[in-house]
């Protein structure tokens, strides 16, 4: 390794963790078919565009953007919750003042969205959509309903568990991650393909909040807490060893 | 070295349209930027479909090849009314549009230098996992062809990458699967 002070730490590589994730091909959920491509993916080195995302701030959000509780005129139906946690990097570094985006059906199950028309009411005060950003440890906090289960179309009797689907940025491209987060002791789960086609059982464990007795809110709210952790880097690299080959 | 291991993927679903756009999402660069070019183009299924349930979200560096971006070791460098990432919900129709700026090239690994691009990610209902892919300029054509990562493409799926140009600026189909199907990355 060079001592030349101009030497600079190229930018860090990201790890590849893809079997972690879901194949793209899973037959059980049948919408992949038409929607995987083919050809297999070709690797993408982690170069400056790669490194780099966007590091979204206070301007994407507003009040009650972390309170889905408290976006209408009125409280909405079904089990006041706080769902919260820690978000982290492979590395187990916090990664602060990252954009979260949630997104969820009503606690029957109803998403208020024009493509769900499944016999469950809407709820007039409840939007199902938050957004916050992470404190400087990493920290994220939303109140919102419980979401019920819902039925669809993908196999016979087929039921998605309560969920709640998360977005989150990261500080690079490759940290990028939409996911959902489940509850602990689903009945749902065995017949469900999303959960599924997570290849390890204790990477599916990952997605389940632990219900969290400590942080409930007496007389208000029941509580949950869900650690996500976005890909870590590898070792660094100097820019006079990248050089070299 | 990672040492916790990541938060697995799972698909946004049929319902994204409810929590992922932004009023604001297309426009990578401010509403009105006179260099602003559109970036337009339809996602496809196997079949040929259009994909009206998807989501492309775009990320790039600005017309100098600069990021505002603290772990680029030349150093950040913020541009007003640029925001260097889209996002943009498919219509209908399977179409989406993002407004940005060209970006100019990039630094490569070896002192080799990247064509001006823009990394794609698609997410869809139908799609545990998003996919990567990026989008290349028709005029480039020097600079594409030293391109580190287009170079590395073979040449007759090279063309999936190159964008078409358009009356306002681009046209860039995303095909899923099938014979024209896109290049598609693991980042
Ligand atoms: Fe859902």
């Amino acid at each position: 390794m060079s001592t030349d002070p101009t030497t600079r730490p190229a930018p860090p590589a990201y790890a590849r963790d893809a079997e972690v994730h879901p194949p793209l091909d899973y037959p059980g959920y049948r919408s992949t078919a038409l929607r995987h491509p083919k050809r297999g993916l070709r690797l993408l080195p982690h170069l400056l565009t790669e490194v780099t995302g966007p590091l979204l701030g206070e301007d994407r959000i507003s009040e009650n953007d972390s309170d889905l509780t408290r976006q209408h005129d009125g409280e909405p139906q079904g089990q006041r919750i706080i769902v919260h946690g820690q978000v982290r990097d492979g590395d187990g570094r916090p990664v602060p003042h990252t954009l979260v985006e949630i997104w969820q059906a009503n606690a029957g199950g109803r998403y208020r969205h024009t493509g769900d028309n499944w016999p469950c009411p809407l709820d007039p005060n409840f939007s199902g959509v938050g957004r916050t950003l992470t404190d400087d440890q990493g920290r994220y906090r939303f109140t919102t309903i419980r979401p019920g289960a819902y039925p669809w179309r993908n196999h016979d009797n087929a039921w998605r568990p309560a969920h709640i689907h998360f977005s989150l940025f990261g500080r690079a491209f490759t940290q990028r991650l939409v996911t959902q987060m489940y509850f602990p002791g689903d009945p749902l789960f065995f017949q469900d393909p999303m959960w599924n086609s997570i290849p390890d059982e204790k990477a599916r464990e990952r997605l389940v909040a632990r219900f969290d007795y400590a942080n409930t809110a007496p007389e208000w709210a029941l509580a949950y807490e869900w650690d996500i952790v976005l890909r870590g880097r590898e070792a660094t690299v100097f820019e006079d060893e990248v050089d070299e080959d | 070295m990672a040492r916790y291991a990541t938060t697995p993927s799972q698909t946004v679903g049929p319902y994204l349209h409810i929590g992922l756009p932004w009023p604001d999402g297309p426009f990578a660069v401010a509403e009105g930027t006179p260099e602003g070019v559109w970036i337009r183009g339809v996602l496809y299924d196997g079949a040929g479909a259009p994909v009206p349930d998807g989501l492309i979200e775009t990320w790039q560096a600005d017309p100098e090849g600069r990021f505002d971006h603290p772990d680029d070791p030349r150093g950040a460098v913020a541009r007003p009314g640029f925001r260097a990432f889209g996002r943009c919900p498919t219509d209908a129709n399977g179409e989406y549009g993002i407004f940005t700026l060209k970006p100019g090239p990039v630094p490569g690994p070896g002192g080799t230098l990247q064509a001006p691009h823009i990394d794609v990610s698609v997410f869809a209902r139908g799609m545990l996992h998003r996919t990567v892919t990026r989008v290349y300029f028709p005029e480039e054509a020097a600079a594409n062809a030293a391109d580190p990562v287009l170079s590395s493409v073979p040449e007759p799926e090279r063309a999936t990458l190159v964008a078409r140009p358009a009356e306002d600026g681009y046209r860039f189909d995303i095909r899923l699967q099938g014979e024209d199907e896109t290049v598609f990355f693991d980042v």
